[in-house]
């Protein structure tokens, strides 16, 4: 599938409705980095990977893991607009709910689909090199895609994997860092600083690409960037605001993990209609 | 067999073959062999894991990930979930402890096809003292649900474990050592995941082993023997999923159970054990293990001696139990 940048933008903004609306009725879940992400994703979802929702398994297709799992509502509403029959857009709103498919963290048990369960950060750079070097292996194009949160990359197995990654001169992983600057507990400076991120990624081997992560011209410039970057993996040093799209919600460390109450949720349909 | 032609079986003597960890690095090689799919990633012990014969031969197939037992296990299970059937192998103290929570997430809860072999098991690692030294890793694995737990006695036991686990779809963990391990199975002895192996029979009392403690435990069989008791002994190869058929068999029939193994008491095969009696016939139970300590440096036998896993030990938790029986 590929769409035009004009075409992903109704879908953005479409996800970005599912979001708010899907934690409101779970009552609890982390809004702000999954609105911060929401146009990278529908570029991938739509655009730049090759999948089939059809054929989810296919051996051949582009994978994407969401490492900093807490943001699974943006993951969950593009997949059921992507058409993913294991991620139905009618029961989005069971969001963490019991006997729900669409669990607090994304859970491959319950959605196939899904490439990793994730939840526990710091793990999917890791399982996107080891897939990466299997794909490669086999001489599959397989691309894999691997989205980190910028406090999860404080987690020191992330740059275990980021010298390994350079190390084997994977050229078909991708890391993606939401570089949003807020975490739990407040700011990321202040919590504890990740900068500078991107002379961090270069120093370890990496390709990097600076870009407006909200930009779907510059997301989707720098994932063709990085396709045509050889001998060594590309991360995208994409930087976002907190909770995109919602005023009362964007750069609120309130909004990391506290779900929108009803007069809220009011208020934050109307911004994005 | 009747328990009557038990008793005329020939003695156990002790004859060293290889260490379980070079088992393993033959039977890689071997898998490597048979089965393109077969990949290895190491974090910088691939002389001492023995995976380094995997290495030389297959090298577009053997991924280093340098001293970073995190990411080797993630790896490793990336490469599962890619078609591949990795083995990730470090020493046991290393690949568990430092790898645990990859091993939770990417392996038990994410279900894939992940091999870890932990080799330097034990305090038969001798030397290199506590801090090298896994007394820990058969509770910490075994308690990931769906794991299934291997601690093979010998090169013919661990060269067809290893087997089985590549043959196996899911996550397994493979307990090895360093030190050569005395033969206690014959060439053509067949291993099945979770089907024990008796490997003496008798009718007064049963020891349950693994590991190196088998052959201790055969040894502790022919000095009882002398004395008139006749001893069941199992090779427990399989931790999890336990055998519970020859438990409740050998705890029915016996009704005295010595369980022996070179790991912590605490959450070791001898729990596990006693859970199954406990749930089934219960009777006497004795325990041969380590007890809530760390070892020291030494040679592997003077720390066996030392720290209570030998035959010596294992008999006397025999008469013991017994004893307690009656």
């Amino acid at each position: 599938m590929s769409k035009t940048i004009e075409e992903l933008q109704p879908i953005s903004r479409r996800v970005r409705r599912d979001i708010v609306e899907m934690i409101t009725a779970a009552k609890s879940g982390h809004p702000g980095g999954s609105l911060s992400a929401v146009e990278i994703l529908v570029e991938l979802y739509f655009n730049t990977m090759r999948i089939d929702p059809a054929n989810p398994k296919w051996a051949d297709r582009d994978r994407f893991i969401l490492s900093k799992g807490h943001a699974a509502p943006v993951l969950y509403s593009v997949m059921a607009e992507r058409g993913y029959p294991d991620a139905p857009k009618e029961k989005l709103n069971s969001l963490r709910q019991y006997g729900s498919v669409f669990q607090g963290h994304p859970d491959m048990r319950f959605i196939p689909s899904l490439e990793a369960s994730t939840g526990s950060l710091g793990q999917g750079l890791s399982l996107g090199l080891g897939m990466a070097l299997g794909a490669r292996l086999d001489g599959r194009p397989s691309r894999i895609y691997v989205m980190l949160g910028d406090g999860e990359i404080q987690e020191g197995q992330i740059w275990e994997a980021a010298m390994a990654a350079a190390f084997h001169k994977v050229d078909n992983l991708v890391a993606i860092v939401d570089y949003n600057h807020i975490q739990l507990d407040g700011f990321v400076k202040d919590i504890m600083e990740v900068a500078p991120l991107a002379e961090k990624w270069r120093s370890f081997g990496w390709h990097v690409a600076e870009i407006d992560g909200h930009d779907p011209r510059a997301i989707r410039s720098a994932f063709e960037e990085a396709a045509a970057t050889k001998g060594k993996p590309t991360c995208l040093v994409a930087h976002t605001v907190k909770g995109k799209g919602v005023s009362f919600m964007e750069n609120n460390p309130k909004f990391h993990g506290v779900a929108p109450t009803a007069d809220e949720l009011k208020l934050a349909l109307q911004e994005l209609n | 067999m009747s328990p009557e032609t038990k008793t005329a079986r020939q003695k156990f003597e002790v004859k060293l073959g290889v260490a379980t960890r070079e088992a393993f690095g033959r039977a890689l090689v071997e898998l490597g062999r048979e089965n393109k799919d077969v990949v290895v990633v190491d974090a910088d012990l691939s002389k001492s894991t023995m995976t380094t014969y995997f290495a030389k031969e297959f090298p577009e197939r053997f991924f280093s990930c340098g001293i970073a037992e995190a990411n080797m296990v993630g790896v490793g299970a990336g490469l599962a979930m890619s078609g591949k059937i990795p083995f990730v192998a470090s020493f046991s103290v290393f690949a568990v402890n430092k790898g645990f929570e990859q091993m939770r997430v990417c392996g038990a809860y994410g279900r894939s096809n992940l091999k870890v072999v932990g080799t330097h098991s034990g305090i038969s690692i001798g030397e290199d003292g506590p801090s090298q030294m896994s007394v820990e890793e058969i509770a910490l694995a075994s308690s990931l649900a769906g794991f299934v737990v291997l601690a093979p006695a010998d090169e013919v036991s661990c060269k067809a474990l290893v087997r089985a686990a590549a043959a196996y779809d899911g996550p397994v963990f493979i307990r090895t050592g360093r030190p050569k391990a005395a033969i206690v199975h014959s060439a053509n002895q067949k291993f099945e995941i979770g089907k024990a192996v008796e490997v003496a029979g008798g009718s007064d009392v049963t020891i349950v082993a693994n590991g190196l403690l088998v052959a201790q435990a055969l040894l502790a069989a022919d000095a009882l023997e002398a004395e008139g008791v006749s001893v069941r002994v199992i090779d427990m190869h399989t931790v999890k999923p336990l055998d519970r058929d020859a438990i409740a068999k050998a705890a029915a029939e016996t009704k005295a159970i010595v369980v022996a193994e070179e790991h912590l008491v605490d959450g070791g095969l001898g729990v596990k054990v006693a859970q199954v009696v406990a749930e089934t016939y219960p009777c006497a139970m004795e325990f041969v293990g380590i007890h809530d300590r760390y070892a020291e440096s030494g040679q592997p036998d003077e720390l066996l001696e030392k720290y209570g896993l030998v035959a010596r030990d294992v008999a006397a938790a025999v008469r013991k139990v017994i004893a307690r029986r009656q």
